[in-house]
């Protein structure tokens, strides 16, 4: 995988150069562990593969151009923005796109300063500790407050723009935030959209889904779901995706951790019990329907 | 004449690429790289102005870089030196210091023999820089 080892000739081996850098391994890991997001997953592919065809075309010197790499992931909440963000580098880091492979992920308070003269030294010090990976600015449309004209938020805006342009080869920006802000913000900032190479969207995850990323997160854990309450918790999904502030897999995850809570909660009720070690991982229906969100559904039916 | 402080002095002046390297080493070994600048180019000068704060927790060398040329920008025509402080225990102190952009032209120095008592003389260098006032004197 050195560049230097490389023979010049003038035909490339396509297989071996893509298991040479393992990003096949980084792909296929992304297809299991992130479910759904197939439009992110097509999309990541592409770039994977272009940026594999760029590093030969490197090698074989024609041409010498860093590729723009920045991009913005727009999605509503919990739907995998910054999970994807970490993949990104891991890829850009084996093509050799970016040299460490760090991820370091900012919001709006680690930019921008709070009196004159304190933000760019603060934009600076988060740019110099990024350099060689990848910064990710979360929710990065708080850096533009139209409202107020002399926010210092414009000159975090400025430095980072300028080191986008000048710096490509150190460092790969990546924006996120939720769709309908991040359209507002690239409207009033041209100069960022046309910097980025890259606009992905992430899509809300269906309930087949959810349920999903849920029976993954608690085999993670150690957990799962007696029948009952694989039943009890299709449902809560559908109830819980029609209220409001929900945040996808974040909300599930959330959820999760509730009902573990609750699932101790009742083992612990009962001291005089002698609990198997199923006892201990599974959630039953009743931790489930505890849940705060059937309550709505039960005040309803009732006033039917 | 050419001072030489700190390591690599010997050799030629050290490309970016080659500065690049070393801080690359540097921060590899964890170590934080300062950069301070300075127009008294006398050993003795302990305390040079420093240029932001020394930069912890970096990963690539580019972001020293960065700093490195924004120095160069402001203070082009004097010394700056980097150094690599380890904040290990036991060490808590600087590794490796190394000058990185010299002015133009460096005077040297002149020795100044102090007559004393008896026929004792006492030595002291004086760059024949720091006879103009701060900030002029490498024009």
């Amino acid at each position: 995988m050195d560049m230097d080892t490389a023979d010049m000739t003038d035909t490339v081996n396509l297989r071996e150069e893509l298991e040479a850098v393992g990003i096949e391994e980084i792909l296929t890991q992304l297809d299991r562990e992130l479910i759904g997001l197939v439009p992110v997953k097509t999309r990541i592919r592409e770039i994977a593969s272009l940026l594999l065809i760029e590093r030969i075309r490197k090698r074989l010197n024609l041409t010498s151009e860093v590729p723009t790499l920045h991009m913005s992931f727009t999605g509503n909440p919990g739907t995998g923005k910054t999970t994807v963000a970490l993949r990104i580098a891991s890829i850009l880091h084996r093509l050799g796109f970016v040299r460490r492979g760090q991820v370091v992920s900012v919001t709006r308070d680690e930019l921008v300063g709070q009196y004159i003269g304190h933000t760019a030294p603060k934009t600076k010090e988060v740019l110099k500790k990024a350099m060689g990976g990848v910064l990710f600015i979360d929710e990065a449309y708080y850096l533009h407050r139209p409202d107020n004209e002399r926010d210092y938020g414009q000159e975090a805006i400025e430095i980072l723009l300028q080191v986008m342009e000048s710096q490509r080869e150190d460092l790969v920006v990546i924006l996120a935030g939720y769709g309908d802000r991040m359209d507002k913000f690239f409207a009033s900032n041209p100069g960022f959209r046309s910097r980025i190479a890259h606009h992905i969207d992430f899509p809300d995850y269906s309930e087949p889904e959810l349920l999903a990323i849920a029976e993954l997160m608690l085999r993670d854990m150690n957990y799962k779901f007696s029948a009952d309450a694989r039943e009890a918790f299709i449902r809560y999904i559908a109830l819980r995706k029609t209220q409001p502030l929900f945040s996808n897999a974040r909300s599930i995850r959330n959820a999760l951790d509730r009902m573990r809570l609750r699932q101790a909660n009742r083992l612990v009720a009962d001291l005089d019990r002698v609990l198997t070690a199923d006892d201990i991982m599974s959630l039953e229906a009743s931790d489930v329907l505890a849940s705060r969100v059937f309550l709505r559904e039960r005040s309803t039916a009732g006033s039917a | 004449m050419r001072i030489t402080q700190g390591c690599f002095s010997f050799l030629p002046d050290l490309t970016d690429e080659q500065i690049s390297r070393q801080v690359q080493y540097c921060l590899e070994n964890g170590w934080a790289v300062n950069i301070e600048f300075t127009d008294d180019p006398h050993p003795r000068n302990n305390f040079w102005e420093m240029w932001g704060l020394p930069m912890f927790d970096l990963r690539d060398a580019a972001g020293v870089m960065m700093e490195l040329n924004q120095c160069r920008k402001a203070y082009g025509n004097s010394y700056i030196r980097l150094s690599a402080f380890d904040s290990s225990h036991g060490w808590e102190s600087v590794r490796l210091s190394f000058i990185v952009n010299r002015p133009k032209e460096e005077p040297g120095f002149h020795l100044e023999r102090h007559e004393v008592a008896g026929r004792n003389i006492r030595y002291t260098t004086k760059s024949y820089a720091a006879d103009r006032p701060e900030g002029r004197r490498y024009g």
